[in-house]
């Protein structure tokens, strides 16, 4: 007897031809992880789509034989968000990377989902534009996941997440109903859709804001001793009123797998660097550049760098973009951690960090867009080492704890994913959750669309949430209704 | 080869944090956008086979792999995928039975083109194809393509052949001496495209340069080596070490040639009685825009006012790492223009034996590279390898443009001996 997978191999293979289907064992298994390779599971089948009746025709299959199914980018992403499921179909946007349209007048552009997110500043650069945000993974992340993660970068202090600079998405919904999210007046459910993490539809065509590209952009590295003296740097900026574009800080760790890495020739013996970048009119750069250098040799600076020219600026960011994956050069093994936290209260976490690692023997390496307090430890281990892998992920979970202490949040651009849906319950309360997951049983009432991510127990829809006892107090008092 | 103990191997595997910044550099990535066929899906594919997977839905994969070394360029966790790719070859050549038309195909391949006296013995007969009319007809029949797409790739790539000039055992230097260099002269390139070997010849000696050019030079070695022929590969580097290591250094002027003789370490690294030997002829390898860039100029240059498109070869630009050191010889050049190809990292499908057992995938990859040096506007295309010229410049010939080629040593050769553009297009 076939089963439903069997069955779907072959009608995806009618619809989509045998190129984009795949189904042997052993080419599965290179789908099994994203970014986060601590989680694997090899899906049932993988698609690849070139249009969105595609995508319509193999979510539609999917709901007639019942089969989950997850939708995944360029597989960069961190918190396991694109983990497929053993039963299920991944489909996979990596063909669908035509750029439709570029409107500069109107400063949009319209791309498919697996478009890579630096593609979209490289094709309107001509033209003085370009796409905002940057994460660090932008040479090869789609745009179809930066809209799942509502992902950012280091110029997010200024310019927002991806969630500022998205006009519309026409999505593939659950029940494979092609529909356009953004346009008119309604509720806002393009703002739901983004940063859902791909448990609402999959996007299958993105209208993208384009921003001007500044007229003047600086850079500075400045080295500190220590990162308290490179935090208290960085108050002092947002104090005095400075909006810089970016404001990075790396610690010596991090420093040196950078290093090891790409050779960026930050200064040497420093605790600390702290990357600060203006932009904007040329008057108004030049003014704020001179503040920001004083502040940053206030707050004891011992060397400050600043960029000559575009390839100067090049070097100083490159050593930060690649620092994540550079660690792989200092340690065998390592998680990367995404948290936020209150800018002020950066120097006493950062020694509460400190004081974690020390406990525990456990190193980490610190890297953040400390202008927003959204913190990057990288807690390092050596998989090989028994118990090593455990020891790490209580580090890292214990982060997390801090900053939800300190008032942050358990994630600031990586998303929950199935990393951290354990967290949640650390942030929301059980009522938080549940509103949550109405709102996602409004768009998948039969929960096919990557099940099992973000929240960490699955409800189904009309199902009483089980936790409380009697009504919930609103429907008691006649404010609401369950539906 | 190096001997890898499975500990090394799983040491270089696990340096992939599977971060992808490799993907968009990857030719077959952006060809096809399928994960088995980006170097992070083929090392994942590796690290499976360690675990005991099958190899055989593999071959395919690794096949198609060309051996660019974008990957490695891109790659910000240090992941040697070169080592890593040369095993996984070597190991499927022991491991994996081909099927007889496949391996009659690579046979021959292997057995014409790194030997310099068959290639030759192929050039007079194709030289009277080529004049007779006869490619007209045999390409629109198609039937090379029926009998074998790597024929047709070979029958499509094959250069305009003029009259091969033998170049003379010593060229003596232009003024004063500054350096004694031994010169390789290459397979492909020697009987191919002898121009660019006199050209590099001249171009030695009027920097000043005495220059060796041993007549009885075989293969440096690098088809095999790229292959996973590693027994080949040795043996055909124990010979060229014995033929250059009385001169002070090497000039390779094609570069998968160069990149194979830097690695001459790695591959005699467990012959005792060689790796010495091998390591000392490697660490003298120069390819010819670093070692004259190396030099610095003392020739006079004269004009040569015309646009040039400069391409990097993978083997120069991931393998050795040479990008700046051409553009500097070129931009050194008075009236010449120098365009850049968008994106310079992804390879233009030639690489090595791939465009003759991957015809497809190295036309498409040809046609992409066409359409990129097409939109620069320039008119020659300067490149470092033959096969890359030859790969573009039959691409562009498809999409109905014509393009002179030149080797960067043939650009400099004209601007040092005052030819201006005359000689070039
Ligand atoms: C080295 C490194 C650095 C990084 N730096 C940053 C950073 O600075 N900032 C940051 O925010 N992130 C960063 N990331 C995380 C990651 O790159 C982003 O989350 C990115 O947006 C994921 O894109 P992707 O195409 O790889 O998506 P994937 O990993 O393939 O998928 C991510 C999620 O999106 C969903 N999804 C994918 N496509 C669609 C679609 N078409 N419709 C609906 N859902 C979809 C998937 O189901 C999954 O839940 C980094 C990752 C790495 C490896
Ligand atoms: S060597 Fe080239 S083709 Fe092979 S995996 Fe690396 S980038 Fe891709
Ligand atoms: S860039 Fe390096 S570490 Fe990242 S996936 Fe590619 S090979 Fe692995």
């Amino acid at each position: 007897m076939s089963t439903s997978l069997d069955r779907l191999a072959a009608r995806c293979a009618a619809l989509l031809g045998p190129d984009a289907v795949i189904g042997d064992p052993v080419r599965l298994r290179t789908y099994e992880c994203d970014g986060l390779t601590t989680h694997r599971a090899a899906p049932g089948l993988v698609v690849l789509p070139e249009s969105a009746d595609q995508v319509a025709a193999v979510v539609r299959a999917c709901a007639a034989e019942g089969v989950p199914y997850v939708a995944r980018g360029s597989g960069t992403g961190l918190s396991g968000g694109a983990l497929p499921r053993t039963d299920g179909v991944l489909i996979v946007t990596s063909r669908m990377r035509r750029i439709l349209e570029i409107d500069i007048p109107n400063q949009r552009a319209v791309v498919e989902p697996g478009v890579i997110n630096l593609d979209v500043s490289k094709a309107v650069r001509p033209h003085g534009y370009y796409f905002a945000p940057d994460p660090s993974s932008q040479q090869i992340c789609s745009v179809g996941g930066n809209v799942a993660e509502n992902s950012g970068g280091a110029h997010c202090l200024k310019y927002g997440f991806t969630a500022h600079h998205v006009t519309a998405c026409e999505v593939v919904t659950p029940d494979g109903e092609i529909v356009k999210l953004g346009e008119g007046p309604g509720y806002d459910l393009l703002g739901v859709f983004v940063g859902a993490e791909g448990t609402l539809g999959i996007t299958t065509k993105i209208t993208v804001r384009l921003t001007r590209v500044p007229e003047t952009v600086r850079t500075l590295l400045a080295a500190f001793d220590s990162i308290e003296s490179g935090g208290t740097a960085v108050s002092a900026i947002i104090g005095a009123g400075v909006v810089p574009a970016a404001i990075e800080m790396m610690d010596a760790l991090a420093i040196e797998a950078a290093e090891a890495a790409v050779g960026c020739g930050y200064p040497a013996g420093a605790g600390a660097v702290l990357i600060v970048e203006l932009d904007g009119p040329d008057g108004e750069v030049a003014h704020q550049f001179d503040q920001v250098e004083r502040l940053c040799r206030d707050a004891g600076a011992f060397e400050v760098r600043v960029a000559a020219d575009d390839a100067e600026r090049a070097l100083i960011w490159t050593g930060r973009k690649s620092a994540f994956a550079a660690v792989g050069r200092i340690s065998p093994a390592y998680l990367v951690q995404d948290g936020v936290i209150p800018r002020t209260a950066l120097p006493g976490v950062l020694a509460r960090i400190d004081a974690l690692s020390a406990a525990s023997g456990v190193r980490v390496a610190n890297v953040f867009h400390a202008g927003d307090g959204n913190l990057h430890p990288l807690v390092l281990f050596d998989d090989a080492e028994e118990g090593a892998a455990e020891r790490a992920e209580e580090v890292s979970g214990a982060i997390l704890d801090l900053c939800v202490e300190h008032g942050g949040s358990i994630t600031g651009e990586h998303g929950v994913g199935v990393d951290k849906a354990r967290y949640m319950p650390r942030m929301f309360t059980a009522e938080d959750l549940d509103t949550m997951q109405m709102v996602r049983c409004g768009f998948d009432p039969t929960g096919l669309c990557n099940p099992g991510k973000v929240f960490p127990t699955p409800r189904l829809c009309g199902e009483v949430p089980g936790v409380r006892k009697g009504p919930h107090p609103l429907v008691a008092e006649g404010k609401a209704e369950l539906f | 080869m190096v001997a890898e103990t499975p500990r090394d191997r799983q040491n270089l595997l696990g340096d992939c944090v599977h971060c992808g910044f490799c993907l968009p550099t990857c030719p077959t990535y952006v060809l096809w956008g399928e994960e088995m066929d980006s170097p992070r899906g083929r090392i994942h594919l590796m690290a499976q086979r360690e675990e005991g997977a099958p190899l055989a839905p593999m071959v395919q994969h690794f096949d198609q792999c060309l051996g660019c070394m974008a990957c490695v360029t891109a790659c910000p966790s240090g992941v040697q995928y070169d080592r890593l790719i040369e095993t996984t070859r070597a190991e499927v050549e022991d491991e994996h039975p081909r099927p007889l038309r496949e391996r009659v195909l690579r046979e021959a391949v292997f057995r014409l083109f790194p030997y310099r006296r068959r290639l030759r013995a192929v050039r007079g007969p194709l030289r009277l194809y080529q004049r007779s009319g006869l490619p007209a007809l045999v390409r629109r029949s198609g039937v090379l393509e029926r009998i074998s797409p790597t024929l047709a790739a070979m029958e499509r790539l094959a250069p305009p052949l003029g009259p091969a000039p033998r170049l003379p055992e010593r060229v003596a230097a232009r003024g004063g001496r500054r350096a004694t260099v031994g010169m390789l002269t290459g397979c492909v390139q020697g009987e191919f495209f002898p121009g660019v070997n006199a050209a590099t010849a001249r171009v030695l000696a009027l920097e000043g340069c005495d220059v060796v050019i041993p007549r009885d030079q075989g293969c440096c070695g690098a088809l095999s080596l790229h292959s996973g022929r590693a027994e080949e590969a040795a043996a055909f580097a124990r010979a060229t070490i014995e033929t250059f290591e009385s001169v002070d250094v090497v000039v390779v002027n094609a570069a998968g040639c160069g990149s194979s003789m830097k690695e001459y370490a790695d591959v005699l690294a467990d012959d005792p009685a060689w790796a010495r030997r091998a390591a000392a002829v490697a660490a003298k390898t120069r390819d010819f825009a670093e070692f004259v860039d190396e030099l610095g100029p003392r020739a006079e240059r004269h004009p040569v006012p015309a646009t040039v498109a400069y391409h990097d070869a993978c083997h120069l630009s991931h393998a050795q790492r040479i990008r700046s050191q051409p553009r500097r010889l070129l931009a050194g050049i008075p009236e010449l223009t120098v365009r850049e190809i968008a994106d310079p990292d992804v390879c233009c499908g030639s690489a090595g034996t791939y465009n003759l057992f991957q015809p497809e995938a190295a036309a498409q990859l040809g046609d992409r590279k066409a359409g990129t040096v097409r939109a620069t506007g320039a008119e020659l295309l300067v490149a470092a390898n033959p096969g890359c010229s030859l790969q573009i410049a039959t691409a562009l010939r498809r999409q109905g443009t014509d393009i002179a080629v030149a080797h960067t040593a043939q650009v400099l050769d004209a601007s040092l001996r005052g030819l201006g553009r005359a000689a070039l297009l």
